[in-house]
């Protein structure tokens, strides 16, 4: 692939917890993780899906003022961000791993429109849809 | 006596989060009662300070938001099954289906046959769209409590002082 989507972000409280969480717990790689000051640029991968990264990014300076900052911490904390979605081979089987190692699901797996679906939180506040991959 | 309203961007993310966790239990189970008190417990705040925070925080009261999502899953009840009315009152969490009847109407302006007669025939337009956002994108717009709005039809006809709103 020469074009197309690299790097979608969505805003972190803290990227040190969730590099904890998409890594230990969902099993991503970490992709770039570097900074200097307060600046950190954090991206994580999915094993699969090497030609895109997940960015994990704290607002703040010096890209947002410290009122912005503010205001982006509460609406993930609010769960007012977009939703996110994991495509996932059994949605049974994945939902209960992730259970057993602590993830916050929203929503148990359901059946519906030929699939299965479930929802869960990152400790952010932002919320995944994890829907399971039709055959 | 004035209160302080808080904007809701100052409210401490640590505080939304956990708050959030309550309306997430809710949408998650909206057929359960959910008294203040088992919100706030969710939420590991006071039932006083849950209330108010959580209004602050989202703009509708606990119990109002509850009322939305238990329209919202009795609508796409209509609309994907073929459950009775009473059923569906009851699965949604009822305790009556005059109540739910009522509050239906009050809410969306039609009745359950109707919504379920429109909803089905606007369904196959949604079919690319993940099921469980387009049912989030259904929710119905409660801007206002029915109690509060007989309430406030009321207080019309009644003027009160104690219900007056400074600005």
């Amino acid at each position: 692939m020469s074009q197309g989507v690299d790097v979608v972000g969505v805003y972190v409280q803290n990227q040190d917890e969730a590099l904890a969480f998409y890594v230990e717990k969902l099993g991503f790689r970490v992709h770039t993780d570097v900074g200097s000051g307060d600046y950190r640029w954090l991206t994580v991968q999915h094993p699969e899906q090497p030609s895109f990264q997940l960015g994990l990014f704290t607002p703040g300076p010096p890209v947002l003022d410290a009122a912005t900052a503010q205001a982006m911490r509460a609406m993930v904390a609010k769960g007012a961000m977009p939703p996110l979605v994991l495509t996932v081979d059994d949605c049974r089987a994945t939902y209960e791993r992730l259970r057993t190692q602590g993830v916050e699901f929203t929503q148990e797996p359901v059946d519906r429109y030929g699939t299965v679906d479930a929802g869960f939180r990152d400790p952010s506040g932002n919320g995944w849809k994890m829907i399971q991959a039709r055959r | 006596m004035t209160e302080v309203t808080a904007d809701p961007v100052d409210q401490d993310p640590r505080l939304l989060r956990r708050l959030l966790r309550a309306k997430d239990r809710m949408d998650a189970a909206s057929h359960e009662a959910w008294p203040v008190t088992r919100l706030a417990h969710v939420s590991g705040v006071s039932a006083a300070h849950f209330a108010r925070s959580f209004k602050h925080a989202f703009g509708v009261p606990p119990h109002r938001y509850l009322l939305t999502r238990r329209i919202e899953r009795a609508t796409a009840l209509l609309r994907d099954t073929d459950l009775s009315i009473t059923e569906i009152a009851f699965q949604t969490g009822w305790g009556s289906l005059g109540t739910f009847g009522r509050t239906f109407r009050d809410i969306t302006s039609e009745n359950p046959g109707e919504i379920r007669l429109r909803a089905r025939a606007a369904a196959h337009e949604l079919g690319r769209v993940p099921g469980c956002i387009v049912s989030a994108a259904q929710r119905p717009g409660l801007t206002m409590a029915v109690s509060e709005k007989r309430r406030r039809e009321e207080d019309d006809q009644n003027p009160s002082p104690h219900n007056k709103e400074m600005s």
